[in-house]
């Protein structure tokens, strides 16, 4: 079922948590709403959940108008951060709830409320756990049952408020693996909240960044981090160092270190770049000459996270480098190097501009 | 050896104090609680248990245990309705002069039983602010059980509030909303989601508030009127025997009170422990 | 946020409801208890209150709350570090044994002192000899009410206590502070909203205790009468202005006590909405 998101805003006393949004999510789609805490996300998720009422602007379902449809007549499912057991009920219980809490006209028998339960059950592969309590399962194992009792309903929409934002990293990588599988299987419209960067990416068809209560940008994950809208989105999805300096005659000037730039007119201005756009050198080139000296090694996976500091650099800066690379650089602390840059980003043009490549070798 | 093992004890002891504390409180709670205990024991022991059992046998006395455990079961159902209905009141919504209505519930506790006898009793009797406009529909409080229940209901209000209240409040938003997003109505919620969060405590300060009714004296005797086999409380029947300068007999009668009491409390902590166990991660 | 029983109609109902119930149960009873004691004007007011067995009344109900509380204020402070602090065998008896003047009736617990100190009792016939009196006096309502009360500063500190640890007292033992320090500066910043919540109920059970007391007192007018005993021998005599007037009294004990609560509960809230 499509969701049509139009002109939805919300104002707590003084505080705009929504300025109006609109958003079209089409049938079977998987978006992400993603953006620092405070950013409106969880709000307006609650929004089209019906949990939180909207000062103005509409919801649609398909062709259903829901603006001012109560959330117990809404037919969504919600998947809750903390999970939300009941605890008191078992947890072939707590699946059974939502059926068993329908009128009793439109009630199913309760064999048929069995053999549904034990389907969603396995579904979650917990069919072994019906009779436990949830305080007896660990939150990898509850928050796969708070799953199977949302989809109990057969939701026209399921929507996730930071679904594993309380497990650790490990079973959270998992979770996420099989909610894209279930996705791909039962093929719900679906909306959920995060505030990771690379859960959004690696889970949604669609991403939709919000901050301060505005939507920045609505992308696929790879347009997303390709072309980012604007500056907002391009330092929320990964670290970013910055440069910043004088430009004259399409040379950057900072202390003793300066770097060319194409195209870019004179006067002071900041440009970005990622880790992994930044290359080291023992040398200067004809383009670049950026004198850095190594502060922190981090050998993580398949890269070396190498800490650069300088003093004409305000901030320290990171860059990322193959093992290949550390080695034949010979890289310890201390040591001293000079960057260079293979893309530098600015967003102070009315559309965000990237100069590259910029390295000769 | 013992005073080895004390010693050793005490070095494991990171903070001063301990045998000061134990001194002072294993001190107190001999002279003020058990001397006083071991006396009515004392007193019993001289009595055989055929007229132990002839005592607190009597059919005045049997009645009295009849119309007070009615009234304090009365009593305290009736504060488990109005208790939860205010503590979920309290917590749930705003309104003017709530706090001042929340201020006002722990009115029976701060107040001498004797005044809130004295005052039930006028507002009750037949010229009495209420009473007046019960006697035409045939309604008298006064001198009857009911009024008794009264007296004890109102000298056991804050219970079921101050515990509930707690639960109520620390109740996660999400309970609501879990129970709203899987369709089920404000009354279907409340019965199978939201009671059964709320049932310890509503069942442990139900059951202390039967306690405290069972025992109160100062606050029923007024309304009561005592008379023999109808409004005579069991406390009542202690104090009369007192003043016959009945000793055995009011020990009796205060083994039997004490005793139920104890039980009573000791049943509710231990069904509040098992309680807690399943929620918390016993197994099932 | 949307909750359930958030509906208008649900909403008014519920709190109209319970407005009419604590006006008719609580709020009625306490308006009445002062119509009751100016029913006869401000004058015989004034003259009730300043009758010579009402003073001496007042006077021994100060008397029995000026002892009781410091007693029990002290010896809840050590039961509640000695529980709370300390692992010994026994802590979970003695924490059960504290809550028996909770459940036991007022009446047994005269008439428990009574068999103690009674002349008959077991330390009636020594006290006799040696002219000591007890019973039927001040010293006897003074025990009782310590029987009474003394689970009330205990109840509200060991909660509390347990639930803040002792960490801090043991960083205190590291930095070298002695006892009497640690507990002056470091655990009593922490407990005294409890203490003194401790303290005022304490007080004011002590000032309206009664099935106990009228056990143990004997009531001789103006001697051993205190104020709740006053207010139910006026009653008996008919005297119901006179009655009333001392309730009166206590009544507003009891409203003082309300506000004290209702405003350390509030200092509380707002502090904890500070942080």
């Amino acid at each position: 079922m499509s969701i049509r998101i139009s002109q939805i805003d919300k104002t707590y006393g003084k505080t705009r948590a929504l300025e109006p949004i609109d958003l079209d999510i089409h049938d079977g789609e998987l978006i992400g709403l993603l953006g620092p805490s405070g950013s409106g996300k969880t709000t307006l998720l609650r929004i089209v959940a019906g949990l939180e009422q909207a000062d103005g602007g509409s919801i649609h379902f398909g062709e259903r108008d829901v603006t001012h449809v109560h959330v117990r007549d809404r037919r969504i499912g919600f998947v809750f951060q903390h999970y939300a057991l009941f605890r008191h009920m078992s947890v072939f219980d707590n699946v059974a709830f939502g059926l068993t809490a329908m009128p009793r006209s439109q009630r199913p028998s309760t064999g048929e409320i069995r053999t549904r339960v034990m389907q969603l059950l396995e579904m979650v592969r917990l069919q072994d756990f019906a009779e436990r309590f949830p305080a007896q399962l660990s939150g990898g194992q509850q928050q796969r049952v708070s799953l199977a009792r949302a989809l109990a309903l057969k939701p026209d929409v399921l929507l996730l408020d930071e679904p594993f934002g309380a497990l650790d990293a490990k079973v959270r990588q998992e979770l996420r693996r099989w909610l894209r599988h279930l996705h791909e299987e039962l093929n719900f419209t679906s909306l959920f909240v995060t505030h990771d960067q690379e859960e959004a990416l690696e889970l949604s068809d669609r991403v939709v960044v919000m901050s301060n209560g505005r939507v920045e940008q609505i992308a696929t994950p790879d347009t997303l981090y390709r072309q980012p809208a604007n500056r907002f989105v391009f330092e929320f999805l990964g670290d970013v160092n910055r440069l910043e300096g004088d430009i004259e005659n399409q040379v950057l000037t900072c202390g003793n270190a300066r770097v060319a730039v194409p195209g870019v007119e004179n006067g002071r201005r900041e440009l970005l770049l990622r880790p992994h756009e930044v290359r080291l050198d023992e040398q200067p080139s004809a383009r670049a000459h950026l004198p850095v000296s190594v502060t922190a090694v981090v050998p993580v996976g398949a890269e070396v996270r190498i800490e650069l500091e300088a003093d004409w650099l305000g901030e320290p800066w990171l860059a990322t480098i193959s093992h290949a690379d550390f080695e034949r650089l010979a890289i310890t602390r201390g040591k001293r190097l000079f960057a260079q840059p293979s893309r530098l980003h600015r967003f102070d043009t009315p559309r965000p501009q990237t100069l590259a490549p910029l390295s000769v070798s | 050896m013992i005073a080895q093992a004390l010693t050793r004890r005490r070095e494991r002891r990171v903070l001063p104090g301990f045998g000061l504390s134990l001194g002072i409180s294993l001190t107190f709670v001999s002279l003020v609680l058990l001397l006083p205990l071991t006396s009515l024991v004392g007193q019993l022991s001289q009595l055989s248990w055929s007229q132990y059992w002839f005592l607190i046998t009597d059919p005045r006395l049997l009645a009295s245990y009849t119309v007070t455990l009615l009234a304090a079961a009365v009593a305290a159902l009736s504060n488990a309705v109005f208790g939860l209905l205010m503590a979920w009141v309290l917590v749930r919504y705003e309104f003017p002069g709530k706090r001042l209505v929340d201020a006002l519930m722990d009115l029976p506790f701060a107040l001498p039983t004797a005044v809130a006898g004295i005052t039930l009793a006028t507002l009750y009797s037949s010229n009495g602010w209420i009473g007046r406009l019960l006697e035409p529909l045939g309604i008298s409080v006064s001198y009857t059980w009911v009024g008794i229940a009264l007296a004890m209901a109102f000298t056991s209000i804050p219970f079921v509030v101050r515990t509930v209240q707690p639960v109520l409040e620390d109740l996660p938003a999400e309970v609501d909303e879990a129970a709203m997003t899987l369709g089920a109505s404000d009354g279907l919620a409340f019965r199978r989601v939201i009671l059964p969060y709320l049932w310890p405590a509503l069942v442990t300060g139900t059951g202390l508030a039967f306690v405290r009714s069972l025992g109160e004296f100062g606050a029923v005797i007024f309304i009561a009127g005592g008379k023999p086999y109808e409004t005579e409380i069991t406390s009542l029947m202690i104090f009369v025997k007192l003043q016959e300068y009945d000793y055995a007999g009011a020990s009796a009668v205060a083994s039997i009170v004490l005793a139920t009491s104890l039980a009573l409390l000791l049943a509710i902590n231990l069904w509040q422990g098992r309680f807690i166990k399943r929620l918390h991660g016993g197994r099932g | 946020m949307i909750r359930i029983g958030d509906a208008p109609r649900v909403r008014r109902l519920l709190i109209g409801v319970a407005l009419a119930l604590t006006v008719l149960f609580l709020l009625l009873p306490l308006v009445a208890i002062f119509a009751q004691a100016l029913m006869s004007g401000i004058d015989v007011y004034w003259q009730n209150l300043s009758n010579a067995y009402t003073l001496s009344a007042i006077g021994l109900t100060l008397l029995v709350a000026v002892i009781t509380v410091p007693v029990n204020l002290v010896f809840g402070v050590f039961l509640a570090w000695l529980v709370t602090r300390f692992e010994f065998p026994g802590r979970r008896l003695l924490q059960t044994l504290i809550d028996i003047p909770f459940a036991v009736s007022p009446v047994v617990a005269g008439l428990v002192y009574l068999l103690l100190y009674g002349r008959n009792g077991w330390l009636g016939g020594w006290l006799d000899a040696h002219d000591i009196q007890i019973m039927f006096a001040w010293p006897g309502i003074v025990l009782v009410t310590l029987f009474v009360t003394c689970p009330f500063v205990a109840r509200e500190l060991i909660p509390l206590m347990q639930a803040q640890g002792s960490r801090e007292e043991e960083a205190a033992v590291t930095l070298g502070a002695s006892g009497w320090t640690i507990f002056r500066r470091v655990t009593l910043p922490n407990i005294r909203h409890a203490l003194l919540y401790g303290v005022i109920l304490t007080n004011a059970r002590a000032v309206g205790e009664f099935g106990a007391v009228s056990v143990v007192a004997g009531a001789i007018r103006g001697e051993t009468n205190t104020l709740p005993l006053q207010v139910e021998q006026l009653y008996q005599d008919y005297n119901t202005v006179g009655a009333f007037t001392s309730a009166s009294l206590l009544a507003l004990l009891a409203l003082l006590t309300l506000a004290a609560k209702a405003a350390l509960e509030w200092r509380a809230a707002r502090r904890e909405t500070a942080t």
